[in-house]
């Protein structure tokens, strides 16, 4: 059902925006300039944060921290091995990408792994980065338990993930 | 992370570090090459979604679920509107429409609260942003087609119940955690 998603969305909101007299391919190729742009402004990040997560990974310490912390992540259900995520994505958005795309290359798009890496991606945010935006841009000096409510939220996004990852195959 | 690296290579004298960073570097780049035509092709559709008023449609869907979570917020319409804003364009995965809207939305109940301490309703949008709800999640996607994955949209429906979790949780826990925290700035 899922190989006929794309195409099927696509031609849906084309009707439906074609019905309502909208320049479709206009607003795509607008859009698809805004894609190259998210590109542009992730690829020096990305350059540095593979070369740092290659560095880690050659060197042994990514390996001594998942070990460091392994009994903690497999007590709350949480692969050792996307231990490196779960760390970076509260974080930094494109480090997190850099960690997850590498992941996902190491164990397979498709292994258990893999597939955690992703959901975790995709179900979570860059927490530190859009509090201090929001706050920051609002003028709010006292955050209060914003962080930590949204931490808790991380947590169990990311235990949430290792169980849908297995369970909705 | 470097210094972190280095230390820990000299200390188990494991590989080959010059190669290491060149690799990493180098697999950045064709990373990107290969994201950059699904990327496009999904801003691309996220535009029409916009433009179509679609997007605006929804945020009227949400109005009344929303007002219920933000019974302050409500009472001003121009809150309202960038809140709905805000939450319609982190569901179709708009994150760079997402980001002013929110901002607005937080400036303005900060307006309304007068204080420089985040009412109970800012830290609930913060926790509503930072814990991601997303229905496409197009660019985890785009990554999974690009290293080969076999349906790159099968993971769909484990996001979504993650999502909807981990969002739970953050309500759950903010709504938990407020009667910790000293200074309600806001009187309900």
């Amino acid at each position: 059902m899922s190989a006929y998603l794309t195409p099927t969305l696509l031609l849906a909101v084309s009707a439906l925006a074609l019905g309502r007299h909208v320049d479709v391919y206009d607003a795509l190729l607008e859009g698809g300039k805004r894609g190259l742009e998210l590109v542009k402004t992730i690829l020096p990040a990305l350059v540095m944060l593979l070369t740092a997560v290659e560095l880690l990974r050659a060197s042994g310490a990514m390996e001594a921290l998942t070990r460091l912390l392994a009994p903690a992540a497999s007590w709350l259900g949480i692969p050792p091995e996307t231990l490196s995520l779960v760390l970076i994505r509260p974080l930094s958005g494109s480090a997190a990408l850099a960690v997850g795309a590498d992941l996902m290359a190491v164990h397979g798009p498709d292994s258990l792994i893999g597939r955690t890496a992703a959901i975790m991606l995709g179900s979570t945010e860059t927490t530190f980065y859009t509090i201090s935006v929001y706050f920051a841009a609002a003028g709010v000096k006292r955050t209060r338990y914003a962080i930590p409510a949204a931490l808790i939220a991380d947590l169990a996004g990311f235990a949430a993930a290792a169980i849908t990852a297995r369970l909705l195959n | 992370m470097l210094a972190l690296s280095l230390f820990c290579g000299l200390l188990t004298g494991s590989g080959d570090l010059g190669r290491a960073a060149m690799e990493g570097a180098g697999k950045a780049v064709s990373l990107c090459v290969s994201l950059t035509g699904s990327l496009c092709l999904w801003s691309g559709f996220a535009a029409v979604l916009e433009r179509s008023g679609l997007q605006a449609g929804l945020a009227r869907l949400l109005s009344p679920l929303l007002g219920r979570l933000y019974p302050t917020a409500r009472r001003d319409e121009a809150t309202m509107g960038a809140l709905c804003g805000n939450v319609t364009a982190n569901l179709l995965g708009l994150g760079s429409a997402a980001t002013p809207l929110g901002v607005e939305a937080v400036r303005r109940m900060q307006a309304l609260a007068g204080t420089d301490a985040a009412t109970d309703e800012m830290c609930r949008l913060v926790v509503m942003n930072t814990a991601s709800i997303q229905i496409l999640p197009t660019t985890v996607a785009a990554l999974r087609g690009s290293l080969g994955a076999a349906k790159p949209f099968d993971i769909l429906p484990a996001v979504w119940v993650t999502s909807v979790l981990s969002v739970s949780a953050g309500l759950i826990a903010a709504g938990f955690l407020r009667h910790f925290w000293a200074g309600h700035p806001v009187k309900r």
